[in-house]
């Protein structure tokens, strides 16, 4: 194993960090793939934006983080959320539309929140997030504290205005923001080509005067490396960081099916991708080398599935909001 | 006229076809579609933009197939810029193109506010006439299954309040069409907001070009003791409450706007004339919005009442995502019929 993490430039890391790395992955694969399973039965009334192969970007970004680092992210959030240290359970109920979710079961699987571990919200407004991450940072640093903030959105938030003037600001205020362009080359069903000339979008970096990474998002390790590089600036003061990762999504934009079967995508294009699994990755290359044995793999996978059962048994078993709660929260009231 | 009628169901409907040979129905979302297509092929200057309009699905139908039809050229993706490609759009208009952009949501509107008020609505104006923006802006209003706060919301209020904008909310298959050809040749910018709710309704549809003039309501059910004002899904509402009061012998006459800028005042204020009293029923807020204008116009034409106006809109509050929270959200007929029963409730009442 030493040899392939000195190649990576990970020389220090530990069999710790190995495990939490795999296990952060499987943890978002499974909760994801509960989803899968049970948004047939329709009580989660809401639209679910799953993330099924691209979990090594959130878990190689987070493993990074501290509890009071600020996360952004977009509608595809349930990953970031996790990685970042937010609980199973309000997350479920949030999308079985429960009064004991994230949001009380006002914003649904789109808009989930996590603010006691640095989650500040979701928007499904594309590239709704950007601009917010600049702001907390612009907070934390007139704060003088020592906070990172990743924000993290897609290719498809690449194409909006609000990235290139939150990336100026960025820069100019040299402020601790690592923004994470999950590159999954898909807006919906239009491909990165039919949206943008360049396709570098690592490079835009240059032109902030910043360093911009382009790695394989499905290769944890890679992506745990340039985050390391990346929060490591911004905590040193030295301004903001663009990551590219390249990934895919395996499921349809919306929902728990494959979008192949309806002519969005090709199918041979995902067989590639499934085969570029970072989780079938990681963990073949972990135990070819044996920096993990399976029973370790299976004590984490049987934790995780403790978690993600008891997460949905409390979704379930939580009452919906009384209908009197519509118009509390439009506006903040003191001492809440 | 057939195609002023709101049908209750597709049964209803097709009860009508048989009973009327030589009449066609299509739905709400062909009926854009035919629109666009007659557009495409009889202007050269039209063209069509917008994230997703050559997707499989087309926009839920109302722009399938068109990019094969009309080439990639006239009928292109976008880039996921909203207020950029608006931009580009008013650019192109005011160069003599006449373009068609599709917003999947209402809600991405307010990205592309910059370029939709301070530049499309003002162009014709800051230049004294010189140049015109013939641009139409479709969008559409989603609702339910959790679509929540950020994917829900009926924004027509906002652009009603700036002069220079024109704003359409058909209802039916007939105007969807009517309305959309009257929108692309009126040389102004004009914001077409579509309910997601009424793409399968039914109607009918003549095959030709036809336009539905800007700014004029219609009266889709003439009475004597209420007038209800309704726009878009609401005007489906409107009708069954309408029918369901019937029963109870108060006898509605359901107006829908169709245009809410220029609003067709005299319509309503004739209407209200003869009723004496009135509701206005739309799908957005209440505060400085359809209502508010509507119940304005009449105050301010000095007509008598018998009742205090009354509105039915959606609670003070962006959109929850919970079911229990959603169904307490969103009025409809029932809440039509309870505000005419409290009009009705004052003053005498003509059996
Ligand atoms: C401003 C805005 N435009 C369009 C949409 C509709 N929409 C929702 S997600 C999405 C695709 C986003 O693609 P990307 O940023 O690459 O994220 P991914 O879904 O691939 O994770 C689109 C077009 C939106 N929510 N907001
Ligand atoms: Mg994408």
């Amino acid at each position: 194993m030493k040899e392939i993490l000195s190649k990576y430039g990970l020389n220090t890391l530990t069999k710790k960090i190995l495990l939490d790395l795999y296990r952060s992955m499987l943890r978002i694969r499974m909760f994801e793939e509960k989803i899968v399973e049970l948004y047939p039965e329709q009580e989660m009334k809401c639209p679910v934006h799953l993330c099924i192969g691209q979990e090594a970007i959130a878990a190689g970004v987070c493993a990074h983080l501290f509890k009071n680092d600020y996360v952004f992210s977009n509608h595809r959030g349930h990953g970031h959320c996790l990685a970042k240290g937010a609980a199973m359970a309000p997350l479920m109920a949030e999308f079985y539309g429960k009064e004991t979710g994230c949001s009380s079961g006002k914003g649904g699987s789109m808009h989930i929140i996590d603010a006691a571990n640095g989650i500040l919200g979701t928007s499904a407004i594309v590239g709704g997030g950007i601009p917010m991450g600049v702001g907390a940072a612009l907070a934390s640093s007139m704060r003088d504290e020592e906070r990172v903030t990743v924000v993290f959105f897609g290719d498809g938030a690449f194409d909006e205005g609000a990235f290139y003037e939150s990336f100026n600001f960025a820069s100019l205020k040299k402020l601790p923001v690592v923004f994470v362009c999950e590159n999954n080359f898909y807006a919906t069903n239009s491909h990165q080509s039919a949206r943008q000339s360049g396709c570098r979008i690592s490079e835009s970096a240059a032109s902030f005067d910043s360093r911009g990474h382009c790695v394989d998002g499905n290769d944890v390790l890679a992506v745990y490396k340039a985050a390391q590089e990346a929060v490591g600036l911004g905590r040193k003061g030295g301004g903001p960081s663009l990551i590219e990762a390249k990934t895919y999504r395996w499921k349809g934009h919306v929902g728990p099916e494959e979008d192949w079967t309806k002519g969005c995508r090709p199918k041979e294009e995902l067989d590639y991708w499934k085969e570029q699994c970072p989780i079938k990755r990681f963990s073949n290359l972990l135990l070819e080398k044996g920096a993990l044995t399976t029973e370790e793999m299976e004590q984490a996978k049987s934790a995780i599935n403790a978690e993600l059962t008891e997460a949905v048994e409390f979704a379930k078993a939580s009452p919906y909001p009384h209908a009197s709660r519509l118009l509390e929260d439009v506006y903040h009231k003191a001492g809440k | 006229m057939p195609w002023t009628k709101i049908y209750g169901s597709r049964t209803e409907f097709e009860k009508a076809l048989k009973d009327t040979p030589g009449l066609r129905g299509i739905t709400y979302k062909e009926a854009i579609r035919e629109a666009t297509a007659q557009l495409l092929a009889s202007d050269k200057s039209v063209f069509v933009i917008g994230e997703g309009v050559d997707d499989s699905g087309g926009v839920f139908g109302t722009t399938k197939g068109l990019q094969e039809e009309f080439g990639k050229e006239r009928v292109m993706d976008s880039p996921l810029a909203e207020n950029g490609v608006t931009g580009v759009c008013v650019g192109a208009a005011a160069a003599g193109m006449k373009p068609i952009l599709v917003h999947m949501r209402v809600d991405f509107l307010p990205i592309s506010l910059d370029q939709i008020v301070n530049h499309a609505a003002k162009w014709n104006y800051m230049f004294g006439g010189t140049v015109n923006v013939p641009l139409v802006i479709r969008s559409i209003i989603g609702r339910g299954w959790g679509s929540a706060a950020q994917h829900s919301q009926s924004l027509q209020a906002m652009f009603m309040n700036i002069p220079g904008l024109r704003v359409i909310m058909p209802a039916t298959p007939y105007d969807a069409k009517g309305l959309l050809i009257a929108a692309s040749r009126d040389g102004n910018p004009v914001i077409m907001i579509e309910h997601r709710w009424l793409y399968d309704h039914v109607g009918h549809v003549p095959e030709e070009m036809y336009e539905v003039p800007l700014g004029k309501a219609s009266v889709r059910r003439s009475g004597k003791d209420v007038t209800i004002v309704a726009v878009s899904h609401m005007a489906h509402e409107a009708m069954q409450a309408a029918e369901a009061l019937a029963a109870e012998g108060i006898d509605a006459e359901v107006i829908d706007l169709r245009t809410l800028k220029p609003m067709d005042s005299s319509t309503v204020i004739e209407s209200v004339k003869k009723t004496g009293r009135l509701i206005v029923a739309d799908t957005g807020w209440k505060e400085c919005a359809v209502g508010a204008e509507v119940i304005a116009k009449v105050a301010e034409a000095g007509v008598s009442l018998k009742a205090p106006f009354m509105r039915v809109n959606l609670p003070e509050a962006p959109t929850p995502a919970s079911p229990a929270l959603e169904k307490a959200y969103y009025p409809g007929k029932d809440d039509i019929i309870e505000a005419a029963r409290k009009t009705a409730g004052h003053g005498e009442r003509k059996a």
